[in-house]
C-alpha cells in the first residue's frame, strides 16, 4: 500500500471510531431512558400521589406521597438556604475580588467543591450536627444538600456576571449610583436569566442527592413534616426499595426513578432554553 | 439632584458600599471555611481510629465490625481499580465524542448532540445504579463477561484479570457504569479544550495536505494535552467519588480474593454508604469516617491538579493569541 492510501485508510478508521464513540455515548442515554420511560409509566398511577409508602409485606398498593412531599421541602428550603450565599459569593467573585488572593483562591477552592465527592458533604453534616443534636432530621439533610447548591450557584453566577459588559458598569457610575446599586440594579439585572439558570442547575443536581441524605434525613417510611425528625425523601426510598426483594417495592422504585429522571432532565432543558433565550448562542 | 452633594447621603452611600461589599466577602469567606471545616470535622471525626490504627489503617486489609478492626487497603484498592477501569473506556471514547464534536459532525448536528452527551451527567447516580444492578447486569453477565473470558481471558499477563465466575456484579461492572458517568464530564472538557486551538494551525494543517486525524493528532491534540489531562483528572476526581451507581454494582465485599475485575470488592465510598448508618461501636464510625478522610484527600489532590492544569491551558492561550 502506498503511504497516500495508508494515510487515508488510517484517517478513515479513526473516524469511523470517532463516530462509533458517539454512537457508544448515545446508546447508553437512550438505554437508561428506554428503560426509566417504560418502567415508570407503567408504575405510574394515582396512589402514587396520595398514599405513603408501604410497610414491608403490605396487601394494599402503596404510594410515594410521603417522600415526594419530603424531597419538595427539603429541596425547596436547602435552595433556599445556599442560593443567596452562593449568589453574594458569585458577585464578591466576579465584582470585587477578581485580582485579590482572596478572590483567586475563593475560586480555586469552589471549583473543587463542585466536583468533591457528595457522600463527604453528608459524612461533614454528620460530624457537625447529627452527631451533636443526637439523631438524624431534615435540618441536616437541607443542610447537606444547600452546601452542595452553594458552589454551582458560586460559579454560575460568577460567570454569568463576568458577562456583563462594562460600559454598562461605567454608564451606571456615571450617573452617581453607588456600587452595591450598580451590582444589584445594573449588573445582576443584566445576568438574571444565567443566574436563574444557575439556580436551576443547582435544584436539578440536588434533587437526585441519594449519598448526602444517607445519614443526614435518613428517611421516614410514615408521614412527617417535623423538620427535626427524619423525612422521607425520593432518592433513599428509591435506594431501600431498589434493593429490596419485594416486586411491589421494586415497581414503586421505578416510578420513583421514573419521576425524578423527568424531573432532572426537565430542569436541565429548561435551563439550557432560557440561558440560550437571553443570550442568543 | 443636590443629593449627590449632600455630606450625609454621601456617607450612607458609602456606608452601604462597605456594608454590601462586606456581606459578600463573607459569602466568599464562607466557601472557603467550608472546605477547612470539612477537613478539620473530618479529621476530628477519624481521630479515634488515627489513634488505635495509626499508619496500619491504611495498609490493612482487615475490615472486621464484630472484631473492631479496621484497615482501609480493601475499600482503597476497590476505589482506584474501578476508576482506572473507568477511565480505561472513557478517555478513548470522549476523545472520540470530541473529535466528532468538533471536526466531524455538520454545525447543525452539533449542538443536540453535545447536549445529549451532557444530559448524560445530568441523570442522577441512584438511577444509574438501578438500572445497572436490574438491567444492565443480568445482560453482561450472560453476554459480556463471558466473551471477555473467552479472548481477554486468553492473553498472557492480562488474562487473570478476566478470570472467574460471571456474576455481573464486580469492579468491572462498576467501572463501566463509573465511565457512561464520567464520560460526559471528560467529553465536554475535550470539545472545549479542541475548539480553543487557533484556526489558523488547524488550516495549516490542512493546507500542507494532513488528513482530519492526522491534524487531530499532531496539531490539535498536541496544543491542547494540558487541557486533556485536566479534563482526565476531572473525570478521575468525578469516578473516585461517585457513590450510588457504585454501592449497586460493586458487589459489597470486603475481603481480598484475587485481582480478577469479575470479583465484587467495596470501594469507599460504597463502604460509607452501605455501613454508616448501622455503625454501632464509636470506632467503627470513626474508622468509616476516616474513608472519607481518605477518599477527600485522594479526590482534593486530583482535582487540584486538574484545576492547575485546565488554568495553565487557559494562560497558555491568553500569551500565544
Amino acid at each position: 500500500m502506498d503511504l497516500r492510501k495508508k494515510r487515508k485508510f488510517i484517517n478513515k478508521v479513526a473516524l469511523t471510531l470517532s463516530m462509533l464513540a458517539m454512537a457508544f455515548g448515545l446508546f447508553w442515554l437512550a438505554w437508561i431512558l428506554f428503560t426509566t420511560l417504560q418502567l415508570g409509566v407503567t408504575g405510574l398511577s394515582l396512589d402514587l400521589f396520595t398514599k405513603m409508602t408501604p410497610p414491608p409485606g403490605a396487601d394494599e398498593p402503596g404510594g410515594l406521597l410521603n417522600a415526594i412531599v419530603g424531597s419538595l421541602i427539603m429541596i425547596t428550603l436547602a435552595t433556599g438556604l445556599g442560593t443567596p450565599i452562593g449568589i453574594l459569593a458569585g458577585i464578591y467573585l466576579a465584582e470585587y475580588g477578581q485580582r485579590t488572593w482572596l478572590g483567586q483562591i475563593t475560586r480555586f477552592i469552589n471549583d473543587i467543591l463542585l466536583s468533591a465527592p457528595s457522600i463527604v458533604i453528608g459524612l461533614f453534616v454528620y460530624a457537625v450536627y447529627v452527631a451533636q443534636v443526637g439523631n438524624f432530621s431534615a435540618v441536616a439533610g437541607i443542610f447537606a444538600l444547600a452546601l452542595i447548591v452553594i458552589p454551582v450557584v458560586v460559579s454560575t453566577s460568577e460567570n454569568m456576571l463576568r458577562l456583563v459588559p462594562d460600559n454598562m458598569r461605567e454608564a451606571a457610575f456615571a450617573l452617581g449610583a453607588p456600587k452595591r446599586v450598580v451590582v444589584m440594579q445594573v449588573t445582576l439585572k443584566a445576568s438574571m436569566a444565567g443566574v436563574i439558570t444557575g439556580i436551576l442547575l443547582a435544584v436539578a443536581r440536588i434533587a437526585g442527592e441519594t449519598a448526602p441524605l444517607l445519614f443526614t434525613a435518613l428517611s421516614n417510611q410514615f408521614w412527617s413534616v417535623d423538620l427535626n425528625k427524619p423525612m422521607a425523601n425520593l432518592p433513599v426510598t428509591i435506594f431501600k426499595f431498589a434493593m429490596s426483594p419485594f416486586k411491589d417495592w421494586q415497581e414503586i422504585a421505578w416510578a420513583g426513578v421514573f419521576l425524578i429522571t423527568m424531573g432532572v432532565l426537565g430542569l436541565n432543558i429548561a435551563a439550557r432554553v432560557l440561558f440560550r433565550a437571553k443570550h442568543k448562542l | 439632584m443636590n443629593a449627590i452633594t449632600d455630606t450625609t447621603t454621601v456617607r450612607s452611600f458609602k456606608f452601604g458600599d462597605r456594608l454590601f461589599f462586606n456581606v459578600a466577602r463573607a459569602a466568599a469567606v464562607l466557601t472557603l471555611l467550608l472546605l477547612v471545616a470539612i477537613i478539620a470535622s473530618l479529621v476530628y471525626g477519624s481521630w479515634p481510629s488515627i489513634k488505635q490504627f495509626g499508619f496500619g489503617f491504611l495498609v490493612s486489609g482487615e475490615w472486621n465490625p464484630p472484631q473492631d478492626r479496621f484497615g482501609a487497603l480493601i475499600p482503597v484498592y476497590g476505589t482506584l481499580a474501578t476508576s482506572v477501569v473507568a477511565l480505561c473506556i472513557a478517555v478513548p471514547v470522549s476523545f472520540g465524542i470530541a473529535l466528532f464534536l468538533t471536526e466531524l459532525s455538520p454545525p447543525w448536528l452539533r449542538r443536540p448532540l453535545g447536549t445529549a452527551i451532557e444530559l448524560l451527567a445530568a441523570i442522577p447516580s441512584i438511577v444509574y445504579g438501578m438500572w445497572g444492578l436490574l438491567y444492565f447486569s443480568p445482560l453482561f453477565a450472560e453476554y459480556v463477561q463471558p466473551a471477555l473470558a473467552a479472548t481477554l481471558g486468553k492473553v498472557p499477563l492480562i488474562g487473570s484479570l478476566f478470570d472467574g465466575p460471571p456474576l455481573g456484579i464486580g469492579i468491572l461492572a462498576a467501572g463501566i457504569i463509573l465511565a457512561i458517568m464520567i464520560i460526559p464530564f471528560i467529553a465536554s472538557v475535550m470539545r472545549d479544550v479542541f475548539a480553543v486551538t487557533p484556526a489558523m494551525l488547524k488550516e495549516s494543517a490542512y493546507g500542507v495536505g494532513g488528513t482530519t486525524w492526522e491534524v487531530v493528532w499532531n496539531v490539535v491534540l498536541p496544543y491542547t494535552k494540558v487541557g486533556v489531562v485536566g479534563g482526565i483528572m476531572l473525570g478521575l476526581g468525578r469516578a473516585l467519588g461517585e457513590t450510588m451507581a457504585v454501592t449497586f454494582l460493586i458487589g459489597n465485599m470486603n475481603f481480598f480474593n484475587g485481582f480478577s475485575l469479575f470479583l465484587p470488592g467495596n470501594s469507599i465510598a460504597s463502604a460509607l454508604a452501605n455501613e454508616f448508618a448501622e455503625a454501632e461501636s464509636e470506632l467503627y464510625t470513626s474508622s468509616l469516617i476516616e474513608l472519607g478522610l481518605i477518599l477527600f484527600v485522594i479526590t482534593f489532590i486530583v482535582l487540584s491538579l486538574s484545576k492547575l492544569l485546565l488554568l495553565r491551558l487557559s494562560r497558555q492561550e491568553g500569551t500565544k493569541t
